[in-house]
């Protein structure tokens, strides 16, 4: 391996990690505000909406997020709707990503006994104040494992956005390969550059899962 | 001595099971009246309908001359002004004990933190638990939790309180550590509707007792009475289960 060439190509992967997690959290946090919406609809049965949500669910679940991107980013424009590379690349993940969360987000909320309601109501607690105060603190800390497999699930699943040309780590590893051939050194920094970016998230998700248990269940 | 509560001709059915059937009832102000029954009867039904908690099919409900509305889509802030406390106690599981009592008080009634946090603290000494106030309700036994449970109707300032079997899921030993509580209560003449097994308890809070069957109040009377001399036959059973006599 030459660390020279590791030296040189540093800031090029540099700039693609800030953008792929630039893009991907933007891409989490929408997943997380949709993944709540929709839980909230499917839990609570609200006529109409659930069957779109039931729909998006499937939709998005079962097609693979090249697909999902190529749509968005060459499809759109054919109705007049064309937005940047960027933007499609966090609204593919937040709207894959937001089909997971869901999931996980549902199971949370069906864990929280029905009594948890009640006592909520019974204080004089609104509906939205219930929903706010009560249960969704409760379902987000049932669901972090589930939110936390999904964050590293939806951050590893950037590695496509090459496909819509976006500066990515993967298409700066591919693009450098293609040109020099070094690819000994462009492996070797794609898989550093990964692990970078996973692993404080892996390590901070445990360590939050075991706080939100501990405080909940003492375990 | 003024009505606060008067339930009238109360009908309520699940489907085809009729659990409530033409109930009709008051307490007045300061009054407890305890309800007992075979399980099953009814006794939970009654209070969640009470509290809002359950839709009822016929019937009105009166809180201080007021009719409470028991859709909760129309809820009239009636139900609020009766609290209430359940066997499970039902505390929430992510707050500390004292966030679990200033909840709803800053959240519903917009009251300020630092006053509601100092009557919590006074509510808790009041039930020996204020070393418990930064603890989570699993690190609480279930005699603790039930305690904190009552404490956190009361500082709400309801004017009757609901209280559902609220020992049936505790070890013997805590039994009379949450009783003791009530008991206290009762003197300060708070207005309860209390549903208990505990037959010893009941006489002893009682100023008035009701016996649920079959969906209807089929006795009702003086605790002494009530106890001693049951004037229905179904009473007078339902007595006998609690009592040991060697054949
Ligand atoms: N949500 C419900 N759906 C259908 N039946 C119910 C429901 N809740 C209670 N019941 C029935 O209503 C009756 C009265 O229940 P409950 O008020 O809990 O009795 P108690 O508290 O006196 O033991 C029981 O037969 C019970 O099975
Ligand atoms: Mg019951």
């Amino acid at each position: 391996m030459d660390f020279g060439v590791i030296k040189e190509y540093l800031p090029l992967y540099e700039k693609a990690f800030l953008l792929t997690i630039k893009i991907g959290w933007i891409g989490i946090l929408l997943s997380l505000v949709l993944g709540i919406l929709v839980a909230f609809i499917l839990f609570y049965r609200i006529p109409v909406l659930k069957l779109i949500a039931g729909a998006y669910i499937e939709l998005f679940r079962n097609t693979p997020l090249l697909v999902q991107l190529f749509f968005l980013y060459f499809g759109l424009p054919k109705i007049g709707l064309s937005i940047s590379a960027e933007w499609c690349g966090a609204l593919g993940l937040g709207l894959l990503g937001g089909s997971y969360m869901a999931e996980g987000f549902r199971s949370g909320l069906e864990a929280i006994p029905v009594s948890q309601t009640e006592s909520a109501y019974s204080l004089g607690m609104s509906k939205g104040q219930m929903f706010r105060k009560v249960i969704l603190p409760q379902a987000f800390s049932l669901s972090i494992p589930a939110i936390v497999a999904n964050v590293i699930f939806l951050l590893k699943e950037t590695s496509v956005f090459s496909a819509i040309s976006l500066m990515d780590l993967m298409f700066t590893a591919k693009d450098l390969i293609g040109l020099y051939y070094n690819t000994t050194e462009c492996l070797f920094l794609l898989v550093l550059f990964y692990i970078l970016m996973l692993l404080p998230v892996s390590i901070a998700g445990s360590v939050v899962e075991k706080k939100a248990r501990y405080r909940m269940f003492g375990v | 001595m003024s009505e606060i509560v008067s339930v009238k001709n109360l009908c309520k059915r699940y489907d085809e099971l009729t659990v409530l059937d033409n109930i009709s009832f008051s307490v007045q102000k300061g009054e407890v009246v305890v309800i007992v029954g075979p399980s099953g009867c009814g006794k939970s039904t009654l209070l969640r309908c009470l509290n809002g908690l359950e839709e009822i099919q016929d019937g009105r409900i009166f809180l201080d001359g007021e009719k409470i509305e028991t859709n909760r889509n129309k809820t009239n802030g009636l139900c609020e002004r009766m609290g209430m406390v359940f066997q499970s106690y039902d505390l929430f599981p992510h707050k500390t004990i004292l966030q679990n009592l200033t909840l709803a008080p800053i959240i519903v009634k917009k009251r300020k933190r630092k006053e509601v946090e100092e009557e919590a603290l006074a509510l808790l000494e009041r039930v020996g638990l204020s070393s418990k106030k930064d603890s989570y309700p699993r690190q609480l036994s279930g005699g603790q939790k039930q305690r904190v449970a009552i404490v956190r109707a009361l500082i709400m300032h309801p004017e009757v309180l609901l209280l559902d079997e609220i020992t049936a899921a505790l070890d013997p030993e805590m039994v009379r550590e949450v009783l003791d509580v009530v008991l206290n209560l009762a003197r300060e003449g708070r207005t309860m509707l209390i549903v208990t097994h505990e037959m010893q308890f009941a006489r002893a809070v009682a100023d008035r007792m009701l016996f649920l069957e079959g969906g209807k109040i089929v006795e009702e009377g003086e605790p002494e009475e009530f106890f001693e001399h049951p004037k229905t036959e179904r009473l007078r059973q339902f007595l006998q289960t609690f009592t040991y006599i060697k054949e």
